[in-house]
Parts: structure tokens; sequence; C-alpha cells
């Protein structure tokens, strides 16, 4: 079930690229896109350390975070993501990562149990378009926000 | 004499210093100085300050204006509080030196039952309570406003966090008899930074309730107000001279004031410190416009040592041209008499170099910097605080620039140079020398008669136009490099 952009407007979504990637462009689209559905976002913009992001959080008190990673050294970046919000008492957060997330050819469900594995709660393989997320934080955050009941 | 005149007042911490201001010509009739009896009664410094004024002067105008600014008293003692230490518990610190405060306490994150204590322990004058962006994170602000009120926090609360719950944050303090105000947040959204309404409320704090706790307020029938800290007069002096007055002149444009005293070393910029070169990134917290940085461990005479330990004895005593004994013997000298002016030749010369090595260190803090970042597409330059590497004016006050036989010199250690070219110093500005003390001056009429002040700051900032080169190639490695 679908949220309308007022009760979407009660969620705040992190945005950012993790580690040393200067590749922009996908993530500000993203990000224009999801405020446009209703977010609230807060865009930390390319070469974000993964402290930032929590950081971030913590102080805008985010629902969720979306890191973008575009140049293959996603797995590295977001290693130990989930222990850091644990540690900064974001234990409930939700996260996702997108982008191209590996280098070399590599079977996505791999890649996605990888990252769910790590904590992510949804990784999103190269491709995926703006309604599949929207669509996702719907389901994921209705809830989690009570904004809907679970 | 005169009937524009202004009666500018600093209640010190070791004397009362009048300076009477000709506001129609714009400049300083006299000067006068008494000691500071702030802890007994203020108005025995006052008066002898006066009766120098009127003995110099050969009678007294009857002043239009009569102003004051107040450092005495341990100045306005403050602790912040705020959520993410690289966030809203910056943005908090950044607001309170900006209102003039001296901080006596920097907290972040959810306060302990013994934070709260040292706190309490600590009587802050003020405490500036911050945390979450509008919207953000309640969770902390409420309970560090909980942990301060049960704790038995006396002094007034400027609430300057998330506006969703800040009538709650008020209500919890002013329950148990706390007097808080409510500000705008110090960081309204993420990474943007809103410091103005908080120093206006700590203003309006220091002049209804700092300046009676001090004993100011015995004196009260002769001065109309005393308007702010003192080194909050200083950067209104400043923002003045930055920026003009609507009407009565151009401003110098972005300038840097740097102020050397017997016990902190302040910088004051006001300027944007946007990157001047094109691809740079700019990351971390934007800093205000006006912002100012206090250095407690570099001071001409309380903190002498300390710039001597930073920058290394030897380095120092090398510097300055003088043998051990007599390093030795004055350094033992000022630490015991914060105000002792240098009498012998190494004395002026030892001045000078711990001067400089204040100076450069304090610079350096407080300019921003660049970095190179390796990405997969090439390096990036990322730009952490303001470039101040095009600023046209360095203005330098205090009393070892006033007193100084090459106050130049002692200035030239903020520049840029070349051995260090990530920090964002200015490069080739015009140095400037406030020879009068007047800056406070200036700032406090900045308000009531800024035409007044514009001129008197023309006329009293005095500088050397022959030239302003880069120190490296004049004065070699300054002492603290």
């Amino acid at each position: 079930m679908s949220l309308t952009p007022e009760q979407r407007s009660r969620i705040t979504l992190v945005t950012g690229v993790i580690g040393a990637d200067t590749h922009i462009v996908g993530n500000r689209i993203l990000s224009m896109a999801l405020e446009k559905e209703g977010f609230k976002i807060v865009t930390l913009g390319a070469l974000t350390p993964s402290e930032d992001f929590i950081k971030a959080a913590i102080e805008t008190a985010a629902d969720a975070i979306l890191v973008s990673s575009l140049y293959g050294q996603g797995e590295l970046d977001c290693r130990g993501f989930r222990d850091m919000c644990i540690e900064a008492g974001l234990e409930d957060i939700v996260l996702y990562v997108g982008g191209n997330l590996v280098v070399g050819k590599q079977s996505w469900d791999e890649v996605e149990k990888r990252f769910t594995d790590m904590g992510f709660d949804r990784a999103f393989p190269p491709g995926t378009r703006v309604p599949g997320v929207v669509e996702a934080l719907d389901a994921d955050l209705g809830a989690k926000a009570g904004i809907v009941a679970a | 004499m005169t009937q524009n005149a202004a009666l500018l007042i600093d209640f010190g911490s070791t004397y009362t210093k009048l300076r009477a201001v000709d506001l129609a010509a714009g400049i300083i009739l006299g000067s006068g100085q008494g000691p500071s009896t702030v802890t007994s009664d203020v108005n025995i410094g006052l008066d002898a300050a006066l009766a120098d004024l009127e003995a110099r002067l050969g009678g007294l105008p009857d002043f239009k204006h009569r102003l004051a600014s107040s450092s005495a008293a341990g100045g306005l003692a403050m602790v912040t509080v705020g959520l993410v230490k690289e966030l809203t518990a910056e943005a908090a610190r950044l607001a309170a030196l900006g209102a003039g405060a001296k901080l006596i306490g920097a907290h972040a994150y959810k306060l302990t039952d013994k934070d709260a204590a040292g706190i309490v322990a600590g009587a802050p004058d003020i405490l500036l309570l911050a945390g979450g962006t509008d919207g953000g994170n309640e969770e902390t602000i409420r309970w560090n406003a909980e942990k301060l009120a049960v704790a038995g926090l006396g002094c007034p609360v400027v609430v300057a966090g998330n506006r969703v719950c800040a009538d709650d944050v008020a209500k919890t303090l002013a329950d148990v008899g706390v007097d808080v105000r409510i500000a705008g947040n110090v960081m309204p959204e993420f990474n943007v930074l809103d410091v103005e309404p908080a120093r206006a409320a700590i203003r309006d704090v220091f002049i209804e309730r700092i300046v009676h706790a001090k004993g100011i307020d015995r004196a009260a029938t002769r001065f109309d107000a005393v308007l702010m800290p003192t080194p909050a007069a200083v950067m209104d002096g400043a923002k003045l001279l930055a920026n003009g007055a609507a009407g009565y002149g151009e401003g110098l444009g972005p300038l840097i004031v740097i102020d050397v005293g017997g016990a902190t070393t302040d910088v004051h910029s006001i300027a944007d410190g946007k990157p001047v070169a094109s691809g740079v990134l700019q990351y971390g917290l934007p800093e205000p416009h006006a912002k100012r940085t206090v250095e407690g461990d570099l001071g001409m005479r309380h903190n002498a040592h300390t710039i001597v330990e930073a920058a290394g004895p030897d380095v120092i005593r090398t510097a300055a041209d003088i043998d051990t004994a007599d390093f030795e013997r004055i350094l033992a000298a000022i630490a015991n008499d914060p105000e002792r002016l240098p009498e012998t030749e190494a004395e002026r010369k030892l001045d000078i170099v711990l001067a400089e090595s204040a100076v450069h260190r304090a610079m350096q803090r407080h300019a921003g910097r660049i970095e190179i970042k390796q990405s997969v597409t090439g390096p990036v330059t990322v730009q952490y605080g303001k470039d101040l590497t095009e600023i046209a004016t360095v203005i330098g006050t205090g009393g070892v620039l006033a007193h100084s036989e090459d106050p130049e010199r002692i200035l030239r250690a903020a520049l840029f140079e070349d051995a260090a070219p990530e920090s964002l110093r200015p490069k080739h500005p015009r140095l400037l020398i406030d020879n009068e003390y007047a800056l406070y001056a200036i700032g406090l009429l900045a308000g009531v008669a800024p035409d007044g002040a514009m001129k008197l700051a023309q006329n009293v900032l005095h500088h050397d136009d022959t030239e302003t080169p880069n120190k490296d190639t004049q004065h070699g490695q300054p002492p603290a490099a």
C-alpha cells in the first residue's frame, strides 16, 4: 500500500555516495525524485565517509539511510555499516544500498545476499527505477514510522 | 567643547578603560584608565578612569551617548550543549563564541549525571542548549534538559535546538525555576547554520541578567547601557568596518581582526570563505559569516608559557636572540604580572616573538584548509572551513601591537606560507593596526551612531602603505612553524 505525500513528509531519508566515489549524478537524481514524491531528504553528496551518514542520521532522526556506490568498491566501503549504526544507537534504522556494487560479472542474488548479510535491509541492482525504490520505502517505513498500522 | 561626544567604557578584567569620541569629526578626544573594581564596587574604578580622562581633556563634555562593554569578572562564561559533536554541538559552540562568550565547557550527545553536576559546579553565566535539526532528534535535548534540571542548574538557559520540542524543553527547565529563553535552532536543517537568533538571545540575557549579576549595574546611573561583552563589541566593530553602514560610506569588504591579549588570542573573520579556486568541494559544517575563534593557550602574559611550550623554548629564544638567563628571567616576570609592559630591549624582542608565534598559530587554527583526496576519477581538492587567501584587510589589535615599534612584523605571522599551502591564510592583505584600541568603541557606536563610528574607524586605523610582502621573504620562518 502506498503512502500519501503528506504521510511521506514525516519520513526523513539520508542519501549520499559512499567512500572515494565521485559519481554524484544518479544519487542526485534519486534524491530529487524522492523529494518530489514527498519524502524529507538530507543529501550528503559525493565522497561521503560512512561515519558522516551516521552523524547526519542521528541529528536529523532519520528513518532510513540510502547508500549509493557506483565504482565497484561498495563492498569494502559498506563493511561494518550496520554495526556502526548499532554502536551509534540507530539499531532500528532502515538501510538501503544501490548502484554498481561489485566489480565484474557476478550473480545479483549472490551480491544481494552479501549486502543483506552485512545488515542492509535491501540492495538494489543497477538499472533500478525510482518507483521501485518508492514502493520499497512505503512498505518498509509506513509501519516503522508509525504512519500506517503495522 | 564638542556637543556631539560619546563616552565608551570597557569594564575589563584588569582596567576600566574609557574612550571619549567626537562623533562629528570621528576622532578620539581622549582616553582614561582606572583599575578594574568590579569585584568590589565598580564605581571606584570608573571614577578613577573618569578623573584621568577629565585631567587629560581639561573637563568632561556633556556626553550624548555613554555606552559600555564588559569582560570583567571572568567575562561571559558559557557552557554549550549539543547532539553530534561536529554538527549541533559545533554550531552551538560557534554561536556562543560569536556572542563574545568565554567557553568553559562544550558538550555533545547525552549528558551523564556527572557531566550535569560538573556544569552546575562550573557556575556558567549562561548555558546554550542545542540538539537536533528542526523535526529531527528530540530524545537527546529532552534528556539533557532533564539532567540539567535535576542537577539544579541555576543560570539562564538559551534553548536553540529542535523547534518541535523547544517548548517542552523550556518547560522542563522553567519548572525548576530556570530563566529560559527560546531562540531559533542553531542548525534548523542538516548542515545549515543559523547562529544569529541564538547570539541575539545570549545578548539579551547578558543585558538583562549578567550585567546585574556581575555588579556592573551599581554604576547604572553613569552610563546608558552595558550593551555586550567586549569581544562582541570588537566583532561588531569588525562587522561595521567590513560591511559599512548604509548611507555612511562603504565598508572595507571581507576582513580579519586579530586581537592579541594577555590571556587569549582572538581571531574574527568577516567573510563567507567560499573556495577561491574552481572545482573545490566544500566539506563539513559551513562556518558563520562572522566567525570568532578564541585560543585560550595563546596569551602574551597569563599564557606566555604555553606559547613557549607549543613552539619549543629554544625556537622562541633563538628567534628573539636573547640569552638563556634573560629568557628565563623575563618569562618568570611576565607570568606573574599580566599588565607588565616591556622595559628592556630583551623584553621587547621576546614580546615580538611571542606575539608572532601566537598570531601564527591562532590564524592557522582559524583559517580553513584544503586536502587532496584520491578518488577513482583522480585527485579531488576538498576544503574544510574558510578560504581566507584573498582577504584584502587584516587588522591587528591588543596591547602588544599598539605598543610595538614594528606591529606589521607581528601581523605578518598571520599570512599564507608557501611551505604550508594547505592552510588558507591571507596571501597579500593590507595590514592595519588599531593603535588606539578603538575597535570596541567602534563596535559600541555601530548601533547608535554608525556615521561617527565609520569616521572614527577611518581615522584611527593606521597602516603601512609601503609593503605587504609574504613574511617568508622577510623574516624567515616564524618561530611557531
